[in-house]
Order: structure tokens, then sequence, then C-alpha cells
């Protein structure tokens, strides 16, 4: 899975702070009696951009979507933005405001507009105004350059143009955190691009930002770590370059050899 | 054209074909006839008989219909009037039975000089309706519909003018709990204070009220019993009240059926079989008979009323399915980018996933809604006059005795109006919701 070319970036914005944007701690989640995750520690910086990569059911998906509750964990700690999750629903609601999220399928509302799709959560959970949320709309359309695209529904748009507005959406909540669950692996490779030309863009702004992927050259481009997952563990994480050219465990080994090697 | 070198397997297109039209014999209504009407010798056979049969069928029911005779007082003067003028061996309809008595069809045993106020209501219903059905007219017309239901009982029951307005103040008042207590309380609690309040209203203060604000200023109708009421307007009104009150049951009771709250959970699969699990005709029994075991001596509570309580249950029940498989039917991924978004559970039911899931069941709602509206001719089981009802009762005066299929034809035409209506708007809403979708 060779992505396309991204260009180097500018990586001068993209600071990290000492500030924890999201702690876990000895963090367990079963299905039933299955074990799906085990034992995860994770502290997430503010600006970090993390790539977590891995075979499938390895629980990298799992891992992100118990971040802002989609999945409900049974044991250890989950902080964000310092507030815990727990099965308090004010707690939830709050988090899931402030995390955005981006899905494989997209999970635009097939009966709204383009336009209403954004500014749905921002009028009804911030309670800002028509208006200014459509400002606000128009603004990251723009970013995601596809304003045009406005006044159309989802099932008119391609699949590329699909995830740059599910990204805006998620974006005009103002999120301080993004999480990412496989956002191209949905998509024609010739839509590939224009979606994770977004991601850098986000992440040359310095956003917090967690992404499930298979696109290890946007790994390389934009990651500040990369986490490698199997088996409900997080088997290794290193810097991008070390984590590529210097594989320790000897399943990290297997699965670069395996996605890089044709 | 292009030349195409079939021999050689390196080939460029030198020339780009231009769009043509089909050929003659392949397009518009020569190709229909011959596919369709014409395209075996088994399909000839069949088309030929399905026209003979459709002329067969045709030649006796249009002369019927037809050479009717509208203007008789009774079915013998009808037959007398037949033999003059067709002989005796020819069947005709007798249409004057419903000429003479189509007012009583239609509104059964309520004062004619009254006539204009169920008329009055029924107009005042269809203007109602109209903002709630079409988008496109103006949003300010909600306010009519808002206000109609206790326009159309005032107009239909009459009585006291206060008696609708206090009622309607209950709600007047649930809305002030939501809009100054709720944000004091929480919004469980202005929930349940909205729930709480109208209903002590209604039950301890309305009604001294309205008796007392028709002491100080009179104002009202004359007075009309429920008992009076009969024909298509007793139909249209336990089908109308049915309809706008089930849906809105079934649509709770489709997700209390969804939801992960056990009490809530258990409670409205329990309503949902028990009500789906039993015939219409015994609830509509239990209403009309039983109920007065349990309630207390003296209550009189009214026979349409408790017909139309029975007639929205049974029908929230299958409404409450028909959501069900709706609501089924969307991706997860819906739920769960409301949820991402930050939406609590009512946000995102009414914003994101109602209106999908009811937009995937309008066929199976109108279906019910059309059921709905036919099996109100049950009630005549019960004693009410409905049509059918009053057509027994047509049957059973002196005159009229022995005719059937006039007054049979008269009220399945009617209904068949009715029920021919929703059908088509189910399919213009599903034609509507498809095309802004796509």
């Amino acid at each position: 899975m060779n992505t396309p070319a991204t260009a180097p970036i500018d990586r001068s914005q993209m600071q990290v702070s000492d500030e924890v944007a999201i702690q876990i701690s000895n963090m367990n989640k079963w299905y039933g009696t299955f074990h799906v995750l085990r034992d995860i520690d994770l502290t997430v910086h503010r600006g970090e951009r993390i790539v977590i990569a891995g075979p499938s059911g390895s629980g990298k998906s799992t891992m992100i979507r118990c971040i802002n509750r989609l999945e409900e964990h049974q044991a250890g700690k989950i902080i964000v933005d310092g507030t815990e999750l727990g099965s308090d629903l004010k707690n939830i609601d709050k988090i899931r405001s402030e995390v955005g999220m981006v899905f494989q399928h997209f999970n635009l509302f097939p009966h709204l507009t383009i336009l209403e799709n954004c500014t749905l959560a921002p009028i009804w959970v911030r309670k800002i105004p028509k208006k200014e949320a459509e400002a606000t709309a128009m603004h990251f359309l723009e970013k995601v350059k596809i304003p045009e695209q406005a006044n159309k529904y989802p099932g008119q748009l391609s699949g590329g143009q699909q995830q740059r507005v599910a990204i805006a959406r998620s974006l005009c909540m103002k999120p301080r955190i993004m999480l990412f669950d496989e956002p191209t692996s949905a998509l024609d490779p010739e839509m590939i691009k224009e979606v994770l030309d977004t991601m850098v863009s986000l992440a040359e702004e310095g956003m917090t930002m967690l992404c499930v992927t298979h696109e290890m050259g946007f790994a390389q481009a934009v990651a500040n770590r990369v986490i490698f997952m199997d088996a409900g563990q997080i088997v290794e994480q290193n810097e991008p370059k070390e984590f590529f050219n210097n594989p320790q465990h000897e399943r990290t080994k297997l699965f670069l050899s395996q996605i890089l090697g044709h | 054209m292009s030349d195409t070198h079939a021999q050689t397997v390196a080939y460029v297109r030198d020339s780009m074909t231009e769009q043509r039209e089909p050929p003659v014999a392949q397009s518009g209504a020569v190709k229909w006839t011959r596919e369709n009407l014409f395209s075996t010798p088994l399909n000839i056979a069949l088309t030929i008989v399905g026209l003979w049969l459709i002329w067969v069928i045709l030649s006796h029911v249009l002369p019927w219909a037809f050479m009717g005779i509208w203007d008789a007082d009774s079915l013998s003067q009808c037959r007398e009037i037949r033999d003059e003028l067709y002989g005796a061996d020819v069947s005709v309809a007798c249409w004057a039975v419903i000429s003479e008595r189509w007012e009583q069809l239609l509104f059964g045993f309520y004062p004619p000089e009254l006539y204009w106020r169920p008329v009055l209501a029924f107009v005042l219903f269809l203007a109602a309706i109209a903002p709630i059905l079409f988008a496109s007219l103006p949003r300010k017309m909600l306010w009519l519909s808002a206000a109609s239901p206790f326009v159309m009982f005032w107009l239909i029951w009459g009585g006291s003018l206060w008696v609708p307005i206090c009622v309607a103040l209950g709600f007047a008042v649930g809305w002030a709990a939501v809009r100054f207590a709720g944000p004091k309380v929480g919004a469980l609690g202005g929930i349940l204070l909205a729930i709480a309040l109208p209903v002590l209203y209604w039950a301890l203060i309305a009604e001294p009220l309205a008796g007392a604000l028709q002491s100080i200023i009179p104002l009202g109708l004359e007075s009309v019993e429920s008992r009076e009421m009969g024909g298509f307007m007793l139909a249209l009104i336990i089908g109308i009240a049915g309809i706008v009150l089930s849906l809105p049951l079934g649509i709770m009771l489709a997700l209390g059926r969804q939801s992960d709250l056990f009490i809530i959970n258990k409670s409205s699969v329990i309503f949902i079989e028990v009500i789906r699990g039993v015939p219409l005709i015994v609830w509509l029994f239990t209403a009309s008979l039983l109920l007065n075991y349990f309630l207390p001596p003296g209550t009189n509570f009214d026979l349409m009323l408790r017909v139309i309580i029975m007639v929205t249950l049974f029908a929230s029940a299958y409404i409450a399915e028909v959501v069900r498989g709706g609501l089924a039917a969307l991706p997860k991924g819906q739920y769960e980018a409301g949820d991402a978004l930050g939406l609590d559970y009512w946000k995102s039911m009414r914003l994101v996933v109602l209106p999908q899931a009811l937009k995937i069941s309008i066929p199976g709602i109108v279906n019910t809604f059309i059921g709905l509206f036919k099996d109100t001719t049950l009630v005549v089981f019960i004693g009410l006059l409905d049509p059918i009802g009053l057509s027994n009762a047509i049957r059973a005066s002196t005159e009229w005795n022995g005719i059937y299929w006039e007054l049979f034809v008269f009220i399945g035409l009617c209904f068949f109006i009715f029920c021919f209506s929703m059908g088509r708007y189910s399919l213009f809403l599903e034609k509507k919701l498809r095309r802004e979708h796509r």
C-alpha cells in the first residue's frame, strides 16, 4: 500500500506541546469474553500526529473509538482534555463535542445538504446562530476545497468529496482533537490523495490527530509517532523514520515487509 | 464510422462515433406494443382473451351503472320506472336510494340544519393538513394546523367555546413548564413537569374554569351528542383521530422497543405484542362493554372516544413495528456519526435517525393508515352507525328493502377515494424525498 507521493510539508507550525491531550492508562476492553484491547497505555500531547497501524482485527479502530466512547472500555482510565470518560453522560457529550471523528464510510447524513450536514451539530449542540454556523461551515468547506457543493446532497458527491465534507463537518465543531478511522480505505485510488492533502494541511495547522490508516507515505510525511498494534496490544511505537527503517519487534518486521514488499 | 482492424491487436480510434437515433421499429409505441402485447403467439392469445374479458365485464357494468334511475321514492317505484323505460328483463341500478339518503350516509342522524358545521370542520381539516403534507406551503399555516383540532371539536360537538379554549390552555401550561421551569430543574425534570402540570390542570382546573368563563361570557353552539353522528362523518372522525394520534405513539413505541433501558424496552414489547395479537373487534367490544365494569359507576365516558382510543392503540402497535423496520434499516454509522458530533439521544433521533427511518417506513405507515381507516367500519358491531350500519338501517325501511349493490358501490367508492388519495400521497412523498436526497 504505497501512498501517492505526498509533497514535503512545512513542519514549522507542527509544534508538540507538553500539555497532555489524551491519557490512556491500563485500558482493557472485552467483547463478551473476547479480550480485544489489553493493557493499553498511551499519552498523546497537544499537537501530536499519531498514526496507528496494524493488521486487521488488531484493535486499532476499537482503540480510537474508545476515545470518544463509541465503544465502552471495561477497565482502566481514559482522560481526554482533563475529563475522565466514565458512564457520566454529561462528560461523554462534552468530550464528543471536543473530539472530531472521521469514519471509513464517511457517515454523512444523506437527508441533509452538505451545508446542513456541517451546521447541524454547531446549531443544535453548540447553540450557535444559524447564520454564524453557515459562515463557519462555508469557511471549512472552502478549506477542503468544495464550497461549490454546499447545496448538494451527499449522494451527489464522489467518495473523496464526501470524505472531505466529513472532515469539514467535524471541523465545524472546532474540535481540539481529530480521530481518523481508516479515512481512505473506502476510496478509489484517485481520490485518496485529495483526502490525504486535506489531512496534511490540518496537521500543518497543529491539530492533534490520531489516524488509523494503511497509508504509510502519509505516516512518513506527517506523523511524529507511529504506533503498531497486534492482538489488542501496542507492540511497538517509534518516530516514523526509525519505525520504518529499523523495526524492532518480529511482528512489526513481518507487517512492514508485507505491506511495503510489493 | 471507425475503421476497426479486427485482425490486428493494436488499435487506435481515429474518429469518435456521434450519437444517433435508434431504429424506428425499436422505439416508441411500435416497440412497446410489440414487446408488451404481441411478442409471442401465447402472448397474442392472452392479449385477445384479456381484451374480451374486459369487454364482457364493462358491457354488463357500464349500462347497469349509467342507465341507472336517480329519481324515485322507493325500490318498487324504481322497478316500475325501469319496466317502463327498458323492460323487465334489463338490470339497471337504482341510484335513487343514494340521491334520497346520501345525507344520512354522510352525516348519520346529525341535525340536518347543522350540516354546515361538520362540513366547515372538514374544510378546516383540509386547510390544516395541507401545510403538514406539502412543505412548499407557508410555514405560518402550521399555526392553523395546531389550532384546528380544538376548532374542529367545537364545530362538530358544539357546546361552550370555552371548553376547547381551556383544554388548549393546558398545552400552553406544558410549554411554559418546559420554557421557564425547565432551565431551573434540568431537562428531565422539565419534561416531567410538562407532563404533570397540564394533567393536573385538565383534571382539576380546566372544567370549572370553562364553566366560570361560560357563565360570565356565554359563547357557544348548540351541542350535538356523539350518538347522533354516523356515516362517513363517523368513519372520518375515528379514522383521522386514530391516524393523527397513532403516528407519534407508534414512533415512541418503536424507540421504546429499541431502547437499552430494560423496563421501557420490555413494556413496549409487551404492549405491542398484546395489542397486535388480539383482533381489533375484541378490543372494540372491550371498549364498549368491559370498560364500564372498570370505570366508577355513573361515569359517562363517550363511546366514540373509547373507540378512538382503542383504534389508536391498535394502529400504534402496527406503526411501531413498521417504524422499527425503518430504524433497523439505517446503517449503524448514522447513529455513530450523530453520537460522535455530540448530539444527545433525542436530538440524534429527531434530526438524524427518525427523518431517515420514517422515509424508509412511508409505504408501511400509509398502508397501516389505510387499513385503520377501513377498519373503522368494524364499529358497526358495537352499535355505532358507520356507513355499513346505516346501509343496514336504510335496507330495513320498507321503501328500500332488498337493495344491496347501489349502497355498497357508493360506500365502496367513498372509501376508495380516501384510501386512493392516501396511497397517491405516499407515492408523491417517496418520489419527492428520493429526488431530494440524490
